[in-house]
């Protein structure tokens, strides 16, 4: 090895992939470079990732972006008319009222459900296995078999179940989604707990001191998040569609909120002739649920290659 | 000899003992949530029969006699007790017993579900099986896609552009419904299952009338299995294809042909019979939405009617028999895993 290699400064590419990181900043920094190399490598999964910024961005700007109002048409002039009239790019539903502005400011909605379902049932499912799997004994028995019995139900008609008792709306509809959907995250974070819990280093933690909130808290629960980010998103397209079911069987949101499967619920008296206001918000919960599932997939194979099956 | 053999009946006790444990506690669970539910619920059960304009004294004593003066616990007690004994209480909507109108409808529900469920299996295996094969290839590719848009499309939409296009335009399928007004009052069905009815009573017309109802919305329902299907059996595959035997049987100078369908397809097809099963166990669920669109006289079409009319009765009713029936495949599915797989077995 010659003396100007040693000397030649590093390059931001090594300094990243070195792997001898001088400081806990350049090891995460370089961690995370490797992830987002081994993500950006599959361009179904940046395609996905794409999509969601695009929902993002519509949802954020959707006053400025949607060139009518969502909720007030224009009987008079603009009632069914096909897409592609003047002004009304994907056409117009049976008030009058201009569909890409509905799906424009409906992308908040369906974003906040998503968000608030994320926010609601991961947290409880990550508390509950970490819980069960640090502590074992008849508190994991318990808390696995109200999982169990949680898993055992089938999603959608026990949220119609939550819906039908609590009365409709997209508050209601994100409370039943959210009490259906933390069981597998519960699952999840419990296998990770278990395979951490014998490590040396908690035995380290334990042996130092730390009450057994702490270890879970800041030693369990960081080692589960990754397998959880990843079930998380591939779970978001579900969500989506469980709560545009609950929009299109009349229980979710309301009218006239623009929720994409209330609008289908509404177009489907005139899907025969005028196709396109039941067909346009379907094409819309496609995209958005498809970019998750892609971006869920690229994440799985980035964070874990043993389970991507490539 | 003779003590190795009393430990292993033992052990198969122990393990029919757990098993039977789950089973009712997971049961005890699902009507938990359904009691809880249902008293929860804004809506006064006893306004809902009364109406709101019945005198004080009248409700006060049709509280008593729908025993909602009890302690909760005891309620509880006596709602277990009717469930178990398949007492859901009165429809509101149709003035029938729930469990008799449940009866009417779960075949139509069964029929969909289980001919969705052969579409999904029937194509679903071969495709994941050639995507594992063709690991990588283009095919590979359409069959991860055809799966993705599986897993992220709305299924009510997709009933409703399937009926546009097959119905309304092309007019290859029967209209919404399950069979022609036609035969409805000619036909009369013994099992509930009309193909399988229509098949041993030899009325061809009936038959092929009926085939024309079933066959779109089966199709969607079995898209939906294929998408899952095609994917667990490509990983499946994979996974038996990287093993020795498939090396060892390659050595031996065995047919690709043989190899895939008679050796690798043959040890996946253990995990998959849970995959079909529990695929089928998710198109009863699945059928709730695409019974709505197709007007399909089943327990999905049942429970979305009376959610529109505040009938709790019968959509607690509904949801304890769906929830059932999911538990008792979720836990059929486990039992074959076992049987199936020697691996499995306890020694």
């Amino acid at each position: 090895m010659s003396l100007a290699t040693e000397t030649r400064p590093m390059t931001r590419r090594e300094w990243l992939l070195s792997d001898r990181p001088q400081s806990r900043l350049q090891a995460r920094l370089g961690r995370a470079y490797m992830t987002w190399r081994r993500f950006s490598a599959n361009r179904l999964a940046v395609l996905g990732l794409l999509i969601l910024l695009g929902l993002v961005f519509v949802a954020a700007f959707a006053d400025l972006l949607a060139p009518h109002s969502p909720v007030i048409g224009n009987l008079a002039s603009a009632r069914l008319l096909p897409p592609g009239s003047e002004g009304y790019l994907l056409g117009a539903d049976d008030q009058g009222r201009d569909i890409l502005s509905r799906l424009i400011h409906g992308s908040r909605l369906t974003l906040a459900v998503v968000v608030l379902v994320a926010i609601i049932a991961a947290p409880v499912g990550l508390i509950v296995g970490a819980v069960a799997g640090y502590a074992g004994g008849w508190i994991d028995a318990i808390l696995m078999r109200i999982t169990d019995i949680f898993l055992a139900f089938p999603k959608l008609v026990l949220a119609l179940a939550f819906v039908a008792a609590l009365g409709p709306g997209i508050e209601n509809a994100v409370i039943a989604i959210a009490i259906t959907s933390w069981p597998p995250y519960a699952r999840i974070a419990r296998a990770e707990t278990l395979t951490v819990r014998n490590s040396d280093y908690i035995a380290a933690v334990r042996l130092m001191g730390a009450s057994p909130a702490r270890i879970v808290f800041r030693h369990v629960i960081p080692m589960c998040m990754s397998s959880l980010i990843v079930r998380v998103t591939l779970d978001m397209a579900g969500i989506i569609l469980t709560a545009a079911g609950l929009g299109f069987l009349g229980l979710g949101a309301q009218p006239p909120l623009p929720e994409w499967g209330a609008m289908i619920a509404s177009g489907r008296r005139f899907i025969l002739d005028q196709w396109w206001v039941a067909t346009m918000p379907g094409i819309a919960i496609l995209i958005v649920s498809l970019g998750f599932n892609l971006l869920g997939d690229g994440l799985r194979d980035a964070f874990d290659p043993r389970e991507s099956g490539q | 000899m003779n003590g190795r053999r009393r430990a292993r009946s033992r052990k198969a006790v122990a393990a029919a003992l757990q098993f039977l444990v789950v089973v009712a506690t997971t049961y005890l669970g699902l009507l938990a949530v359904t009691f809880f539910i249902g008293r929860v619920i804004p809506i006064d059960p006893v306004l809902a029969v009364l109406g709101d304009r019945a005198p004080a004294h009248v409700v006060e004593r049709t509280r008593e006699a729908m025993g909602l003066n009890l302690p909760l616990y005891q309620q509880f007690v006596i709602y277990c007790r009717q469930a178990l004994s398949g007492d859901f209480g009165i429809s509101v909507l149709t003035t029938n017993p729930v469990m008799t109108d449940i009866r009417r409808v779960f075949p139509a529900t069964m029929e969909l579900a289980t001919v969705g469920t052969l579409i999904g299996a029937l194509i679903g295996v071969p495709l994941g099986v050639l995507a594992a094969v063709k690991r990588g290839s283009i095919a590979d590719q359409i069959v991860r896609v055809i799966g993705l848009v599986g897993y992220s499309v709305p299924i009510f939409w997709l009933a409703l552009l399937a009926l546009l296009v097959f119905y309304a335009r092309l007019k290859w399928v029967a209209y919404p419904g399950r069979i022609d007004i036609v035969y409805e009052y000619t036909f009369s069905p013994i099992t509930g299952f009309y193909l399988v009815d229509a098949l041993w009573q030899r009325q061809w017309d009936v038959l092929r009338d009926v085939f024309r109802h079933i066959i779109l919305p089966a199709s969607l329902l079995g898209y939906f299995s294929l998408a899952y299907i095609s994917r667990m059996t490509r990983s499946f595959m994979l996974n038996e294809l990287q093993q020795e035997y498939i090396v060892a049987a390659r050595a031996k100078g065995l047919s690709e042909a043989r190899i895939i369908w008679a050796h690798a397809l043959r040890n996946a097809a253990v995990p998959l019979v849970t995959v079909i099963a529990l695929s089928y166990a998710g198109l009863l669920e699945g059928s709730v939405l695409t019974e709505t669109v197709f007007s399909w006289p089943g327990l999905g079409l049942y429970i979305t009617n009376s959610l529109q009319n505040a009938d709790m009765n019968a959509v607690l009713g509904g949801t304890i028999i769906i929830g059932s029936v999911f538990i008792g495949i979720n836990l059929l599915s486990d039992l074959l895993y076992r049987t199936l797989d020697p691996r499995t077995r306890a020694r």
